[in-house]
């Protein structure tokens, strides 16, 4: 499954970090960061973070 | 049981929609039935304060605007009747009336009817009074949002706040009105909302404390001390009221919202439930006590429980014990950033872990909330997402051994 966040609407509001945390994470500067490519197991998390970002920037390929 | 069962949902918003989606994950077969007075789809509301008002006001298309708002979702082409445009005005043993004395059967009936705004019960003003709720009243706003012009923003909780910052982006004179000694006071704790205050007072928000509307003429808004504010511009921004007309006569207890179980049930009437903003539940995190909770995160967590709900019943086994979901909440003026998790208004008392409040707006801080000596909440402003993660997973461990006990 593919994963990418729109970084021109995402606001960091960190919701996918907590709702995936095996796929987004935070870097040390506060950056988001997330594996694009991720293993079927996780479908049901990174769906959870994609309904819960409020700015609607996750897209799952 | 036999026939695919029929959910009827009223209210076709977050807490609707998502409802819709997470029934028919669970209940493919269901027949599924989404009712809203709006005439538009689903949208998000909360850039109906921030950024929405702002770029209508300084010219963007209204339909490119609408566009970005619509809730994306997950639900194929047909598989759930909309009813748009229709308000619900009754509920019975035969299903939902709806305005147009149309009857909308259902086997479930799911409220998600959120709230409206409150008003000021005082007459006079009308052409330039608003509200804030829907995507028709930022239209309407932002039409008034004129540079120069004088607005009065009347309530100083986070969505008067909220356009108190954009106007004053927009380059509006504003003066903001709270009874409490603090804007956001319930919601932030005194500090921190006199901390906010500060920072409203150093991007131009005139911030009056301490006082309420006693009149309102055609030029000005009058307070209780006698005082006379010019006001070109109104926003009524004083919370909310439930919509639960509909629900009346169901045997619900509607005295502030909907009043659930742990499994989104009305109590008083088995066959309702109800969902965000609506939902007065127990969260037993923090304690026994019904609330309902105005955030954004709420109508996902409630729709997934009610479907839950749903689903175990038809298929007839018992749902899994107890709902105690993380509450969070965020919010945006003159560019700070809140990020709130768990319930700060709960607390009796706040530590600045990092930071300074004195420093609000320049240096990131995060404020730990606590009741008895126990965190309750933990709050960013302007803070490193990566600190205040770091900060909620203490705060998730600190209420899940609450929990246990
Ligand atoms: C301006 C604004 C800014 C916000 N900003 C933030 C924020 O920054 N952060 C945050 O966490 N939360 C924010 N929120 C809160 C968040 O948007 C709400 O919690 C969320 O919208 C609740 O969703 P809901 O579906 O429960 O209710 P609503 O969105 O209120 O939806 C209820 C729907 O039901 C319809 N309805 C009502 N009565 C009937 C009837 N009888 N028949 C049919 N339909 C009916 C209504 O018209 C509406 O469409 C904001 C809210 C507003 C209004
Ligand atoms: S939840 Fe959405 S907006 Fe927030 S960090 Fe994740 S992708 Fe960005």
């Amino acid at each position: 499954m593919k994963v990418d966040v729109d970084m021109s609407i995402c606001l960091l509001h960190g919701q996918c970090v907590i709702a995936a945390p095996a796929v987004f994470s935070f870097d040390d500067a506060g950056g988001l960061v997330w594996l694009s490519d991720v293993d079927e197991g996780l479908r049901g998390d990174v769906e959870a973070a994609a309904d819960a970002c409020p700015e609607q920037a996750i897209v799952i390929g | 049981m036999g026939a695919a069962p029929r959910i009827t949902i009223v209210g076709a918003s977050l807490a609707g929609l998502r409802t819709a989606e997470a029934v028919l994950a669970l209940l493919p077969e269901a027949r599924v039935t989404l009712i809203g007075d709006e005439a538009s789809v689903p949208y998000n509301r909360p850039p109906l304060s921030k950024d929405v008002p702002q770029a209508l006001a300084q010219g963007a298309a209204e339909a490119a605007q609408f566009a970005r708002l619509v809730l994306r979702s997950k639900i194929p082409e047909g598989a759930v009747q909309m009813r748009l445009g229709q308000a619900a005005v009754s509920v019975g043993p035969g299903g939902v009336r709806l305005a147009d004395d149309t009857l909308v059967p259902g086997d479930w009936i799911v409220a998600a009817s959120g709230l409206r705004p409150r008003r000021l019960a005082l007459p006079g003003a009308e052409a330039h009074r608003h509200v804030l709720r829907s995507f028709d009243d930022a239209v309407r706003l932002a039409r008034d949002l004129r540079p120069g012009a004088r607005m009065v923003v009347v309530g100083g909780g986070f969505i008067g706040c909220e356009i108190a910052a954009t106007a004053r982006k927009l380059g509006l004179h504003v003066t903001l009105v709270e009874p409490a000694p603090h804007p956001m006071q319930r919601a932030l704790g005194p500090r921190v909302a006199g901390a906010m205050a500060a920072l409203h007072r150093a991007h131009g928000v005139v911030v009056v404390t301490g006082r309420s509307v006693a009149g309102l003429t055609l030029e000005h808004v009058i307070l209780d001390d006698g005082q006379a504010l010019e006001a070109e511009v109104i926003v009524e921004a004083l919370g909310s009221h439930p919509n639960v007309e509909w629900l009346a006569g169901s045997g619900a207890d509607l005295s502030d919202g909907v009043l659930v179980d742990d499994q989104m049930r009305a109590i008083g009437a088995s066959r309702i439930l109800a969902v965000g903003d609506l939902a007065r539940f127990a969260n037993p995190l923090f304690d026994a006590v019904p609330r309902r909770v105005e955030h954004w995160c709420v109508p996902g967590q409630t729709a997934r429980r009610a479907a839950e709900t749903i689903a175990a019943q038809e298929m007839g086994h018992i749902p899994t014990a107890g709902f105690a979901p993380m509450p969070s909440f965020w919010s945006d003026q003159h560019g700070l950033r809140l990020q709130a998790f768990g319930a700060p208004a709960l607390a009796d008392a706040t530590r600045v872990v990092e930071g300074d409040l004195t420093q609000i707006g320049h240096h990131p801080i995060i404020v730990e909330y606590l009741r008895d000596g126990l965190p309750v909440g933990v709050l960013g402003l302007g803070a490193n997402p990566a600190a205040l993660a770091a900060h909620r997973a203490r705060l998730d461990a600190a209420l899940s051994t609450s929990v246990a006990c």
